[in-house]
């Protein structure tokens, strides 16, 4: 048995990048959903879904209010909206007060995510310019999860990775092909 | 029994002592977003779990507006989503116009900020004089700031942007008065809605209205819950009335017995259809 049922993406500045890093070494079949939140404008066309899918031999798609968790799918929060995973592992948006001054915050759905996943969990927090995630990483952490960090030296910014650290410390600090490859060692039978 | 179970039930009991002690049902709330809240008001309280609210909620009245002021927290901004607007303005109200006397009912209004960019919306279009439009909330205190119209002048630029990506025709600052840091609305606009307290968890239709607009209300809802909402907006609105859901929301899990039909799927912009709602 696999020792995770779902994988959490956070980032923000410089994540698009960073996203495509990991995602493309995901194979097809991954046995477990992604879902990521990546801090995008609230206004305007979302063109990340796209971005990622050309590059991802996953689907790649926004998360639907009420849709079920899905293994093998990738999955991004809408502009504008928290995305939060259900008990039942379906998906459920809201548009309560930013965190950390944004929405989607990284922390809204890791907190949700370590409710529902509990310790098979892998939470992974990657570039970024602001402290969002160290709370949601130490969620995921402290339900027995595993908590993944880009390194610092490697991000394009590196406040985000430092503030996950500084709240996890036991979290694995990985440059993205290693987190890509922990991943899927964390999801082989 | 872990950390997660143990808060369930903490939760669980919570929400029953809220209902059985002041009627305020939020038991069919989505989970996540409800224990995020309830989290919120443990802080806010200062208190150490969420099974140490359970006895001022019973015992202590005055607990229960900060109650409810956590738990139904309102987030709004002026013409958010401005292409929704925009459709509303170029879709609906043509035909809305076709009526001498009109009545919209936005459900969850929180503290007013859509319900003045639709009477703004009206009165561009020329509509406002004959319209009614009824803003409620289950949250007093939100409605009572709903009510007074002021906001913070902060936000007014991008709301300016918005309206204007809408289709907006003069200054957004034309339908109000600023100073001290704060907008107020017209008075004129005010004259055209009715506050009132309406639980859609609750209450029943309080009349018939040509337009419904309930934009992320329901994403806090479980499917029961949902549909419920649904059948009352349904009954609300009389034959070939709209209904105006958030960007993010749906009827695809209802769509075939709901008895709406998709006029704009980008804007969730729905309308009743003949069938009656199953």
């Amino acid at each position: 048995m696999s020792a995770i049922d779902a994988v959490v993406i956070g980032c923000s500045a410089g994540g698009l990048e960073a996203l495509q890093q990991v995602l493309r070494l995901f194979p097809a079949g991954l046995g477990v959903p992604v879902v990521i939140v990546s801090h995008t404008a609230p206004d305007g066309i979302y063109l990340l879904p796209q971005l990622l899918g050309r590059i991802c031999a996953l689907p790649v798609a926004e998360a639907e209010e009420g849709e079920p968790v899905l293994a093998g799918h990738v999955y991004l929060a809408s502009p504008n909206y928290h995305l939060l995973i259900e008990p039942d592992r379906r998906f459920a948006l809201s548009t309560d007060p930013k965190v950390c001054n944004v929405r989607p915050a990284i922390d809204v759905l890791f907190v949700s995510a370590a409710d529902a996943f509990r310790g098979r969990l892998a939470g992974i927090v990657l570039t970024g310019a602001n402290a969002d995630g160290a709370r949601g990483l130490r969620a995921v952490a402290e339900a027995g999860g595993f908590g993944l960090v880009q390194d610092p030296l490697t991000a394009f910014a590196d406040a985000m990775p430092r503030a996950a650290i500084a709240s996890v410390p036991t979290a694995k600090v990985l440059p993205l092909p290693a987190i890509a490859g922990e991943v899927i060692a964390l999801c082989r039978p | 029994m872990n950390e997660a179970e143990l808060l369930d039930i903490e939760v669980t009991l919570f929400l029953e002592a809220l209902y059985r002690r002041h009627g305020y049902d939020f038991r069919n709330y989505a989970k996540a977003s409800i224990r995020r809240r309830v989290a919120g008001l443990t802080s806010l309280a200062g208190v150490g779990s969420v099974a140490e609210l359970i006895p001022r909620t019973l015992r202590d009245a005055s607990f229960l507006p900060e109650i409810l002021a956590q738990l139904s927290v309102p987030v709004t901004d002026m013409f958010r989503d401005a292409p929704v607007f925009q459709a509303l303005r170029q879709q609906v109200l043509p035909i809305l116009a076709s009526w001498p006397r009109l009545k919209i009912w936005q459900a969850g209004c929180a503290t007013g900020e859509e319900v003045y960019s639709l009477a703004i919306l009206l009165e561009e279009e020329g509509l406002l004089e004959r319209t009614l439009i009824y803003a409620t909330d289950i949250n007093d205190l939100a409605l009572k700031k709903a009510e007074d119209g002021i906001f913070p002048l902060a936000g007014l630029d991008d709301a300016q942007k918005r309206h204007r990506e809408s289709g907006g025709r003069r200054p957004l600052a034309e339908y109000g008065v600023s100073g001290h840091g704060y907008f107020r609305l017209d008075q004129r606009l005010r004259e055209h809605i009715v506050f009132a307290h309406h639980n859609l968890v609750c209450d029943g239709v309080f009349c018939e209205v040509h337009l419904v607009l309930c934009r992320n209300v329901m994403i806090y809802f479980d499917r029961e819950l949902q549909a419920r909402a649904l059948r009352l907006f349904h009954e609300s609105l009389g034959r070939g009335g709209f209904l105006c859901l958030g960007t993010r929301e749906s009827l695809r899990h209802f769509e075939s017995d709901s008895g709406f039909a998709v006029v704009d799927r980008e804007n969730r912009i729905f309308r009743r259809g003949e069938e009656k709602a199953a």
